[in-house]
Parts: C-alpha cells; structure tokens; sequence
C-alpha cells in the first residue's frame, strides 16, 4: 500500500483517484476485489502445473542431452535451441490456435497455456539440469558403477539428487519466471491475475488503481514462492 | 615377460582374475602392453610404480572402469566382454576403494553402506542394515553411522568406503592408492583395516606405495613402469633383490628415508 499512497502524492493534482473500486471497504470494491482475488488460483494451478512438467521433461531432455546415443542428444540441441529461440507470446499463439489443427484435437485455454509454460520452460530446465549433472564428479558414478548400480540407478539414486540440491537456486528462478510469464496466457482468455485486472478495467475504467493492486498482487505472489524455495534450499541443506 | 604369479601357499587355488595379453591406449598414448596376469582366489597383491605407469588403469580394467582393447580379461571364471550382464555381475563380486574415497554426500554414512545391497542385492532393508552396522564396527566406527560424509575425517570416510565395499560381500577387492588423499597419521587406520582383511583371507589388489604394507601382507609384489609389468616377485626377493636397474631405482627413490 505505501506503494500506492506513494504514487497518489506525485500526481498531477490532475488526476482524481478512485481507490474505492478496490477498497474492502466499499461495496463495489469488495465485489471487484473477489472477482480480482479469483484469479489467484488460476494463475497458481497453471504455474504450478507446468512447472511440475517442466522439471519431469527438462530433466528428460538433459539426461538425453548426455546420453552416448547420438539421437538422443541431437534430440535435446534441437528441442533446446528452437523452443528458446521462440518468444512465450509467439508460442502461446502458436500451441492454441496451430495445435490443435496439427494434433486434431480440442484444447481449452487452461492445457494451452500449460503447454505453452511447460514446452518453453521445459527448455530452459534442461540446460540448468545438464549444468547441475555434470557438475557431480566422475567419482561418484565410478563408485556406483563399482557397487553394481545400473547407469539408471545412478542418475537416479546418486546423481540426480546432488544436481538437484545444486540447482536449486536456479529451478527458484525458473519457478518465479512462470509465475510472472502466466500473465501472457491472458491474451487468449485464460481467466487468471492479469486478464481478470483487464476486464475489470474495462467495466470501471479504472486503469491506474487495478493495475497497481495487479501489482502488488503479483509481487506478494513473488514473495511467498521465493520464501518458498529458500525454505526448500535450507531443509535440503545438510 | 609374462608374470606368473602363485605363491606356493596359493597354488592351486582357483584363479580369480586373469589377464592375458591385455592393451590398452589412449588415442596414440599405449597406457598397458601386453599385460599377463594371474591372481588366484586369497592371494594379495601390491601394484607399485611410478605415476603414470598404468597401475590404477590396470585394476580399473577389472570391474569395467576402463575399457581394454585386445587381449582377455577373465574375472571369478567370467570373460570381461562388452555384454553389459558379464560387466554387471563382475561389478556385484568386485569391490572398489577409491583415493578420493568417493562417497555419496548426500547420504549417510548407513545410507552409503545400505544402496547397493537394497538397490542391487534386492536384500530387505533392516537385512541390509544390520549387515552395514556389522561391517561399521569391523572398521571400528559403528558411532558415525548417521552422519553425512562430509562431518568425518579422511581416514573415517576411507573407512566408511571400505565397509561400503564390504557390504556387498565382494570376492575380490581393489585398492587404488587408498592411502595416498590421506593426511599422515590417518594412513595406520585405513592400513589397519586392509591388513586385517588381508589376514582374512580376500582377494586382494592394491595399488599403493606403502611398502610396508606391502611387505606385511603381499604375496606378491608387482612393479609397472610405462604400461608394462617389469618385474613380481614375493616382497622378500622383490626388496632384496631387484633384478632390473628400473625397479632398482624406484625403490631408490620411494625407500628413501625409510
């Protein structure tokens, strides 16, 4: 709020404000805010979602990515560097109005923009779990090779769990960007933070003070997922 | 020449790893040449020489660590192939203590001692586990058991390897200069654990330059210098009476001052 009070002291004296039409202590404001306040899940469940599949198909992508066969790994150069290359916006466009011609099937906005997040994101996590696998020592898959543990094994019960603990500051990152980037999947409908915040501006015409609680919205969204992670980063510390 | 190797206590024992021929590169670098060798089931043997003489390669190429390139490898009676069952069923019999001990830090110590017989044995947990607290207190640290490797010393955590090995119930163990990451005084309490082995019964390769050790429980020393075996003989003659002028200045050069 002090964010607020500090942007209604450098107007212009030009503007008047309007802070009832998201005051909890206006009955208008009240509805407004449940409308707003509504989108909070949608924008959690989507980021949630696909950074849970992200993190699966990122993780996938870079034990491909060094795999011995040379498929595989063309594989993860290919999906790395395309998906990076395309901007979220042009992906988002792309996965719900293209795929479903391509794929033959109906998707609803919410699996579009999971796709979409998880698909770029996934991206990106792959190059991060590549960096934190091959930052564990040669000696350790030498001392699991030794005690009989298959090269799946390993990567699962020895490598894996090292590199994650080491990337975790990184994987916070990525967590956070999603949060924000849902944002986008407003464009085509999807009912969440920011294209709530749009349709209420067009009702109340109130631009100014609905976006700057979509602001604080977010960043308490922000701050809550990186006290999160650091929270995460300590229990796994040992 | 080939180096034939059973101690007269020995003889007849069945043969647990048998190299015949072996060569091994590294692009043009010729790491081992011709390497013929014959362990037999209890037998101990000491691999010395000079850096980069091939000797921690040598053992790597039994549990697979490395790849050989002409020759065989035979290990308890199975031929080392690239048929990843034969390399899995050698690595289950053969144990490996590693220089830089190389345990897993996210684990502790029990967890390290536990993965393999649950993961690879399929032995029951609380099975695995009493197993592991048995093998804690022949290397005589049964109190570390729930800690991470990162709270103990380098002698405990080279401990803690060798009971990680033992827990698989290995045939045959290789020692690839165990001693060598290790601050002086922690040396006699790895040693200890070695010898005590040794006296045991295991198949036993170490790669080490502690000559006492080596004089202690050896039936045989080998001496590789630029990938090829020089020279094996029992440590009596080996010390006393080197016949090539190469072991005879290695030993000039590690004895000093002993």
């Amino acid at each position: 709020m002090a964010l607020a009070i500090g942007l209604a002291g450098c107007g212009t004296g030009a503007y008047t404000w309007g802070w009832y039409v998201v005051s909890p202590f206006d009955s208008r404001g009240q509805a407004s805010l449940k409308f707003l306040l509504a989108g909070w899940w949608a924008t959690v469940s989507i980021s949630v979602s696909a950074i849970a599949l992200s993190v699966v198909l990122g993780a996938a992508l870079a034990i491909a990515g060094l795999a011995r066969n040379r498929a595989l790994r063309w594989i993860n150069r290919i999906y790395v560097e395309s998906v990076r290359a395309v901007p979220l916006l042009v992906l988002l466009l792309w996965v719900y109005y293209g795929l479903p011609v391509v794929l033959g099937i109906e998707f609803g906005v919410f699996m579009a923009g999971l796709l979409t997040l998880a698909l770029s994101d996934a991206a990106f996590e792959a190059e991060i779990f590549r960096a934190g696998i091959q930052s564990v020592g040669q000696g350790q898959t030498e001392a699991a090779a030794s005690l009989g543990l298959s090269r799946w094994q390993t990567m699962r019960l020895i490598v894996l769990p090292q590199a994650v603990k080491r990337i975790l500051p990184a994987l916070g990152n990525q967590f956070i960007y999603v949060l924000k980037m849902s944002s986008l999947i407003s464009v085509v409908g999807y009912q969440e933070l920011t294209r709530r915040a749009n349709e209420l501006v067009l009702i109340e015409y109130r631009p100014l003070e609905i976006y700057t609680f979509l602001v604080l919205e977010y960043l308490v969204l922000i701050l809550l997922a990186s006290w999160g992670v650091r929270w995460l980063e300590r229990r796994m510390a040992t | 020449m080939p180096a034939s190797l059973a101690p007269a206590h020995n003889t007849g024992n069945p043969i647990a790893v048998e190299m015949r021929g072996l060569n091994k590169w590294y692009g043009e670098f010729h790491v081992l040449r011709d390497i013929n060798l014959t362990v037999r089931k209890g037998e101990r043997l000491v691999i010395c020489g000079p850096s980069g003489s091939g000797k921690s390669t040598m053992i790597r190429c039994i549990n697979r660590l490395e790849e050989h390139q002409t020759g065989t490898l035979m290990v308890d009676g199975i031929e080392l192939t690239n048929d990843v069952r034969n390399i899995d069923a050698i690595r289950r019999e053969v144990g490996m203590v590693f220089q830089q001990f190389n345990l897993f830090p996210h684990l502790t110590v029990l967890e390290n001692l536990t993965l393999a017989p649950i993961w690879v044995r399929k032995v029951p947990k609380k099975e695995a586990e009493e197993a592991a607290m048995y093998y804690l207190e022949r290397v005589k640290i049964p109190e570390q058991a729930a800690k991470y490797p990162g709270q103990l010393s380098g002698g405990q955590q080279q401990r803690v390897a060798i009971a990680r090995s033992l827990c698989m119930k290995p045939k045959i163990m290789l020692f690839d200069e165990p001693t060598s990451a290790l601050d002086p005084e922690m040396i006699k309490e790895v040693l200890d654990v070695m010898v005590e082995l040794a006296r045991e019964g295991m198949t036993m390769l170490c790669v080490t330059h502690e000559m006492g050790f080596a004089r202690e429980v050896a039936d045989a020393i080998i001496f590789m210098d630029r990938g090829e075996i020089v020279e094996s003989a029992p440590p009596s003659t080996f010390f006393a009476n080197p016949r090539t002028d190469r072991l005879k200045l290695f030993l000039s050069q590690i004895l000093r001052g002993h």
